[in-house]
């Protein structure tokens, strides 16, 4: 249902009281933000200095956020390379014939997407510890990797699953009539036309992850972007300017693999040579340490379907998306 | 094998009240500012639609985990917000409620708004046609089923906060993951200490999504 049908279009009495409504809330949120500045002006916060290294001195980028960019990239793609493969092993065998496969394969995927991350990571961090020689300074990224690996691991054999079974029938119906083994037609005919469906939901859980490696910066010491926010205050005392940068680095970043998600989405929906099945995480599943969901699964949609019949991009915004 | 679970040392069932308390918290408050965000989102002002989208779309991209730190360190220390208590931990409790809620807020407002979607465009036009508001329109009308049929994704969105709120562990919020780092550091038994941890959060998530899931049919509008 387009929201715009819950009001007419406005009258001249309504756009009074629209004209009003808006004054309001911009006061509202003006005053909010006034307050913010005027708190943060009478703590020094806005003075020039706390905000002009970003632009002025290079060394900031240089031996703090670039460095810390990386490794929170670094952190994201390990995980994900290493994630993919052993999801799409774990959906499998959750769709096997034998239930001595498909039962342990379901009980590893429920108990890793249950528990959270965090408690992962600092397992992790010390099972690393105890056990193992890895040195000192590189525990933490491999207890981050590791923990990361685990839990979208789980995630991701749920997006395997629901982009198998979003597949028509007849695919594996005509895979066996040609007397294909069951190997054979999960290797040679399901997964290569699942990936395609599953490429949007596969961009969508990296946001997660690249939001999920703040926390071994914060918990494990791991020295990625958020950490280098704390080592600039240190070194220039402004807290707040530099969780500010780092914050804007987060979102576009974001942004930009939400961007490129949306437009493959769009890429795969049109495309003749799918079936035109698209698994997409719908925003308010993939929250941040995750959730026992199967993804959306959008299957069979004739390619030239309306826009607008999907929650995430129908035009109640008004041409604002 | 378990002789290492001192609980006069290790205050274990503390730290998951501590838990569950920042999960309650926040759960109410993300749900009241999630409706309000979704109410500004659908509103008839264009200014609130504006800000109401670029409120999700820029939160949503910040992690959890920057957000509780600017909470701590930007709000309490730089601009000495205490959320009126003079007691560090009571104040850092509740401002990893407040970092949690403004979070998850724009989960909640999603899966509102894919609940209002469920909505048949009709009952919107039978509702205007008797002559109801934009807000009667919605309080009445609209949000009422859109609720019921957004109770399974909220549903997730709540195990998602209990999961989450062991970020306020990042703050030193005494709750089940401090606990657990401290634990895990000074004791021997790494592996039954890890597993103690994880089951106490399979026990406080899996009965959430049995009786929510459980929920969530029941009252789910039969269309």
């Amino acid at each position: 249902m387009s929201s715009s049908v819950l009001y007419d279009v406005p009258g001249p009495r309504a756009r009074s009281v629209n004209v009003l409504l808006a004054v309001l809330f911009v006061l509202v949120l003006g005053g909010a933000a006034w307050w913010v500045l005027d708190t943060m002006h009478d703590e020094g916060q806005l003075a020039a200095d706390k905000w002009k290294p970003f632009v002025t001195d290079g060394r900031v980028w240089t031996t703090f956020l670039l460095p810390g960019l990386w490794a929170t990239v670094k952190a994201a793609l390990l995980a994900i390379v290493i994630a993919l493969p052993l999801g799409a092993v774990l959906g499998i065998a959750r769709m096997s014939d034998h239930s001595w496969v498909r039962v342990p394969a379901g009980a590893v995927v429920e108990f890793f997407r249950a528990i959270p991350v965090l408690i992962l990571m600092i397992f992790a961090n010390e099972a690393y510890a105890r056990f193992t020689d890895v040195e000192p300074d590189n525990r933490p990224l491999y207890a981050v990797v590791t923990a990361l690996v685990l839990y979208n691991a789980s995630v991701l054999a749920e997006v395997v699953r629901a982009g198998v079974q979003a597949l028509p029938r007849g695919q594996t119906d005509a895979a066996l009539a040609v007397g294909m083994r069951k190997s054979q037609l999960m290797l040679y005919v399901l997964l290569p036309q699942a990936v395609t469906a599953m490429l949007p939901a596969i961009l969508s859980q990296l946001v997660v992850i690249v939001k999920d490696t703040a926390l071994g910066g914060a918990v494990l010491g791991y020295s990625e972007l958020m950490r280098s926010a704390g080592l600039i205050n240190a070194n220039y005392a402004n807290l707040i300017a530099s969780l500010t940068v780092v914050a804007v680095i987060y979102i576009v970043l974001n942004y930009l693999i939400t961007s490129f998600a949306h437009w493959l989405e769009a890429r795969i929906r049109r495309g003749k040579r799918t079936t035109g099945a698209v698994l997409t995480m719908e925003p308010h599943e993939q929250t941040e340490a995750g959730q026992p969901t199967l993804p959306t699964v959008k299957a069979l949609e004739p390619p030239h379907d309306r826009p607008g019949d999907r929650p995430g991009d129908q035009p109640n915004d008004q041409g604002q998306t | 094998m378990f002789d290492f679970l001192d609980l006069e040392r290790y205050d274990l069932f503390g730290a998951f009240w501590m838990t569950v308390q920042l999960t309650v918290f926040s759960a109410i408050g993300s749900l009241v500012w999630g409706t309000a965000l979704v109410a500004m989102r659908v509103s008839p002002v264009p200014v609130m639609r504006a800000f109401g989208t670029a409120y999700v779309n820029i939160i949503r991209n910040i992690p959890l985990t920057v957000i509780i730190i600017a909470c701590a360190q930007g709000l309490y220390f730089t601009l000495r917000v205490d959320m009126g208590s003079d007691d560090q931990s009571t104040a850092y409790f509740r401002l990893a409620v407040l970092g949690l809620s403004a979070y998850t807020a724009t989960f909640v407002c999603e899966a509102l708004r894919s609940g209002i979607n469920t909505v048949p465009m009709g009952q919107a036009e039978a509702a205007r046609a008797m002559g109801l508001s934009f807000v009667q329109v919605l309080w009445l009308i609209v949000l009422p089923q859109a609720f019921r049929s957004s109770v399974a994704p909220l549903t997730n969105v709540l195990i998602a906060l209990t999961k989450n709120t062991t970020v306020a562990a990042a703050i030193s919020v005494a709750e089940a993951a401090l606990l657990m780092k401290e634990m895990i550091e000074n004791e021997a038994q790494t592996l039954v200490i890890g597993l103690l941890f994880a089951s106490g959060f399979v026990l406080l998530t899996l009965p959430t999504g049995l009786v929510l899931g459980w929920v969530a049919k029941r009252v789910a509008v039969k269309r």
